[in-house]
């Protein structure tokens, strides 16, 4: 059995915030992260970040992720677990993981489940074909191994993920053949869809992908505009040619431990799905469980970062760790977060926080 | 329309555009920024405070084009690369836009490159006057483009490779 | 086809590796893993659906999906976007469910 005050599970920005604001009150923190290296999502993020200083805007998300790590590291207070998956958070507390090949037991006095998200997938004919690829697959392939994807995209999704993939797929020297999106308005930030229009990337709303089609990879796509209720209109199918079709089509949290650990969930549609019930110091209705980044609502990484400090701020005063600095910070971090979705971009957060609220949630 | 296609129209660029009485006079920054986003960058690198937000982070960026002197720093800087500088204050038929670049290969000053305006279309090849790198860190260039005056609020991007020595 | 320059990334990709694809010698990097080393050869389909025997290729590469399962060193199932290259390595497109290798003791 490895003890420990404050587990935190997960090692992207929420969680890498999480242990380091934990470990700045005083509280032994091990960090499990199921990668071989720590960073989440940010090891793959070439772009700059938004947000202010507090955040790290202008620098890019692999650098943040390495500053955020290099922290992490160097902090004796914290232990870090790389290749090691959390199965299970138990009745009595305790937590399971495979770690070094062999399952490991780990009796935290608070957990903060930090889990991240998980793609969304696209029903279509021939989405089983290989070259069909989630975004971050893509990021993967070319931001952290080096390898072209492909040598044609077409990319489904004007979300950030698709605009943001798209564009560093331009600077990894892949062509993109189009953007696509079903809904009437790119969903992602406008100078994101900018930056690609200029470079002479066509953007299509109200499009959506009908099919893939190769022999035994996909070597072209079928597109075709759709109406306001999302049905194709017959006579617009174009073909793209193609050697990869890129989904960028959303995410869902990643909530498992937090289902099977018996916190009290809700679907929240404007979270991009189910969430646990937490309240505004980010405790979910477990006692001594908190849900801080993506596992608890679909947002920007620099959110991400803040309810990781949050979190681990409030665990730690929990246990007792300088609970009148403790109290300081956490306000900080709350008007921070309120400050990043005070604008339009932030008010379907908001809007889904509050019905968060009226379940006994946050405020 | 800049919602549909990522192309903003002449009506959002009319709201950030300097005055050409101000253009005239030399390098001015334009911020082609039109949504309400969580974002400063620009606030905090300027060294002449001449970008402001006064409703807060989510505000659309402000600029005092007295105040700004066209040094560039926040091109290099704007984490959306929506920001361009424009120098119309040269006599004669040509003007100087800089704006951001991070592509390889990158163009070397006296080379000919395309250059594109905001949809992406090519409007013919243009002399590349400087390159400057936003830092190690940063490793955002700034690309400076000699441009016929009247192609100055046209040419947003320059085509990636194939560079020619020569018109 | 690996990237060799990039505006933003350096890659260290570390020491060249020799592993086996279907008996066959690839070439990989020990920082790589066995799908991104495939992929740069220019295979694609990795596994197999279990009924109709669809060709199935990378899809998450971050070890969520079951998309990219292949027998490497006789062991079924393994996630090849989540494992590293080593010297020597054998992978093996797989049909189906695989079939696990009891040690006999």
């Amino acid at each position: 059995m490895k003890k420990t005050e404050i587990l935190v599970i997960g090692g992207g920005p929420a969680g890498l915030c999480a242990a380091n604001a934990a470990s700045s009150l005083g509280a032994k923190v091990l960090l499990c992260e199921r990668d071989g290296v720590p960073g989440g999502q940010l090891v793959k993020q070439t772009h700059k970040f938004f947000g202010s200083e507090k955040q790290y805007a202008g620098d890019r998300g692999i650098q943040i992720g390495q500053m955020l790590l290099e922290q992490t590291q160097s902090d004796p207070n914290i232990e870090i677990y790389t290749d090691t998956t959390v199965l299970g958070i138990y009745e009595d507390g305790i937590a399971t993981a495979e770690h070094d090949g062999a399952h490991l037991k780990i009796d935290a006095e608070r957990i903060i489940v930090a889990t991240g998200a998980a793609e969304k997938f696209l029903p279509f004919e021939g989405n089983d074909l290989p070259g069909v690829y989630g975004a971050g697959a893509v990021q993967t392939l070319m931001n952290v191994s080096g390898v072209r994807p492909a040598q044609r995209v077409l990319m489904v999704g004007a979300g950030n993920i698709g605009l943001i993939v798209s564009y560093q797929l331009m600077q990894a020297g892949v062509e993109v053949a189009a953007v696509i999106e079903g809904a009437p308005n790119i969903g992602g930030y406008l100078v994101h869809a900018s930056k690609i229009r200029r470079l002479g990337v066509p953007i299509l709303t109200q499009h959506t992908v009908l099919g893939a089609y190769g022999d035994g990879r996909v070597q072209r796509a079928r597109i075709a505009q759709v109406d306001s209720s999302w049905q194709p209109v017959p006579g617009t199918e174009q073909d793209i040619e193609c050697d990869a079709v890129c989904l960028a089509v959303g995410l869902t949290p990643l909530t498992e431990l937090c289902w099977q650990a018996g916190c009290e969930m809700a679907y929240i549609r404007e979270l991009s799905g189910h969430v646990p019930i937490v309240n505004e110091f980010l405790e979910t209705t477990c006692s001594g469980i908190y849900a801080a980044g993506d596992v608890s609502g679909i947002e920007e990484a620099s959110s991400a970062m803040v309810e990781g400090r949050l979190a681990g701020y409030s665990a730690a005063a929990s246990l007792g760790h300088a609970p009148e600095k403790a109290a300081a910070l956490q306000r900080a971090a709350q008007e921070e977060l309120l400050e990043l979705r005070s604008g339009p971009a932030g008010a379907r957060i908001l809007a889904g926080i509050a019905k968060v609220a009226e379940k006994g949630g946050r405020r | 329309m800049l919602s549909k296609n990522g192309i903003p129209t002449a009506e959002d660029l009319k709201k950030v555009m300097p005055s050409e009485e101000r253009l005239a006079r030399g390098a001015v920054s334009i911020t082609e920024c039109f949504q309400n986003i969580p974002c400063n960058p620009c606030v905090t690198s300027c060294p002449q405070k001449a970008i402001t937000m006064p409703d807060g982070i989510n505000d659309l960026p402000r600029v005092d084009h007295e105040l700004c002197n066209g040094c560039g720093i926040c091109v290099s800087r704007c984490p959306g690369l929506a920001i361009f500088i424009v120098d119309k204050s040269a006599g004669g038929d040509t003007a100087v836009v800089r704006l951001p670049f991070e592509f390889l290969p990158l163009p070397q000053a006296g080379q000919y490159v395309r250059g594109l305006d905001r949809s992406g279309a090519e409007h013919g090849w243009f002399k590349v006057v400087r390159v400057t790198s936003g830092g190690a860190k940063n490793k955002t260039y700034t690309i400076s483009l000699e441009v016929p005056k009247e192609l100055c609020m046209e040419i947003r991007n320059i085509g990636i490779g194939g560079y020619r020595d020569e018109q | 086809m690996r990237i060799t320059e990039h505006p933003v990334l350096d890659f260290r990709r570390g020491e060249k590796v020799t592993f086996f694809y279907n008996g066959k010698a690839v070439e990989g990097y020990e920082s790589e893993t066995v799908a991104a080393a495939l992929h740069a050869a220019g295979v694609r389909a990795l596994s197999h659906s279990h009924e109709l025997g669809r060709p199935r290729g990378i899809f998450c590469a971050i070890g969520n999906c079951s998309s990219c399962f292949m027998t490497v060193d006789g062991e079924p199932n393994v996630r090849v976007c989540v494992t590293k290259v080593r010297g020597g390595m054998r992978v093996e497109e797989q049909q189906g469910r695989g079939v696990i290798q009891y040690e006999e003791n």
